[in-house]
């Protein structure tokens, strides 16, 4: 009993440790939301093309075609949208993967113009004016993105700008893990 | 004064929500419905406050979907679920009890066990020591020589 409680202190400061090297990593973020999407499949939304732009709109149907896709949702409202247009360009062509957006909350000649200003990665792009749809996909703001696997499953989440180099190579590792799952 | 007054708490009442009068349902007990629901509901963007009284733009979203629902004849806890299944538990400023959140609503409840066990533990032992040996009869000579020895002393300081 004696030699127990001897061990207590020890075990307390390993507790209090622990917590400590989890609560003060630097690479942890205390206001990350976690997503209720990861893992399930896409919500159920149809949403129109937007006037003017010559691409078709986007619904949950087009998300389960066989490989993985990148939702993006975007905004010419939306500063750090501008500065993510460029990484999402590159990286569609770079990595080869079909590019969606979800224009929220928009106006449709803002967006056309927007899209004619910065020239146009997404293969379709689903007009959000009311941001019903937004909600659908439990968005707390744009940009945001969302890979989806090649059953129509959401497997991966960022909230903000995918601009920073560890934002890209998570990009990268969840769409390699997303390609293998399609593969086998 | 009056006056001043009930301005005053009129423009603090309009603080505590923030709700548009556009928002506002026509059907008060609806309206008394949506209010209590968003009152629990966690705005995504501001974090630490409820959808009731944020100015953010996806709350003023929330709080008019929450309308929507309880138009279409959901209950409060089918509206609750409904952004639930959008948003996660996060949203709910109580968070719900079933397994992940066991730790949660447990531990106090375990940690008093423990302390009390901890405490019981110690008092035992306490107990244990102090009823020990009763005094040999060359020590209760030596306490009341002590004893008539004090209380001469104290007789002498009266005098």
């Amino acid at each position: 009993m004696q030699r127990i409680l001897v061990l207590l202190p020890i075990l307390v400061v390993l507790i209090l440790g622990g917590f400590f090297v989890w609560g003060l990593n630097p690479d942890r973020d205390p206001n990350a939301i976690p997503s209720a999407l990861i893992s399930k499949p896409v919500p159920a939304f149809d949403l129109a093309p937007i006037d003017g732009v010559d691409v078709p709109g986007l619904a949950s149907g087009d998300l389960a075609g066989g490989e993985p896709v990148l939702v993006n949702v975007f905004a010419s409202w939306c500063v750090p949208c501008r500065a993510e247009h460029k990484v999402l360009t590159r990286l569609a062509t770079q990595e080869g993967f079909p590019l969606f957006g979800i224009n929220y909350k928009d106006k449709p000649e803002d967006a056309k113009a927007w899209l004619e200003e910065l020239g146009n990665p997404y293969l379709r792009i689903g007009s959000d004016e009311s941001g019903r749809a937004g909600l659908d996909w439990g968005i707390s703001g744009v940009p945001e993105s969302f890979l989806v696997d090649a059953t129509g499953t959401v497997v991966w989440r960022y909230v903000g700008p995918i601009a920073t180099e560890q934002a890209q190579d998570d990009l990268r590792q969840a769409l390699a893990a997303a390609r293998e799952r399609a593969g086998t | 004064m009056r006056g001043l007054l009930a301005t005053l708490l009129i423009v603090l009442a309009g603080m505590a929500a923030a709700v548009e009068p556009d928002e506002i349902l026509d059907d008060p007990l609806l309206e008394a419905r949506a209010r209590e629901i968003s009152r629990d509901i966690r705005c995504v963007v501001c974090q630490n406050e409820p959808i009731d009284s944020s100015n953010a733009g996806v709350a003023r979203d929330l709080r008019l979907l929450i309308r929507e629902r309880l138009l279409a004849g959901d209950s409060d806890d089918a509206v609750r679920q409904y952004l639930v299944d959008r948003y996660g538990d996060y949203v709910l400023f109580k968070p719900p009890f079933k397994p992940a959140t066991y730790a949660l609503w447990l531990a106090p409840f375990g940690l008093l066990a423990l302390g009390g066990v901890a405490a019981g533990m110690a008092l035992r032992r306490r107990g244990g020591r102090g009823g020990a040996e009763a005094l040999s009869a060359e020590d209760e000579a030596r306490v009341a020589e002590l004893v008539a020895r004090y209380d001469g002393d104290a007789n002498r300081k009266d005098i």
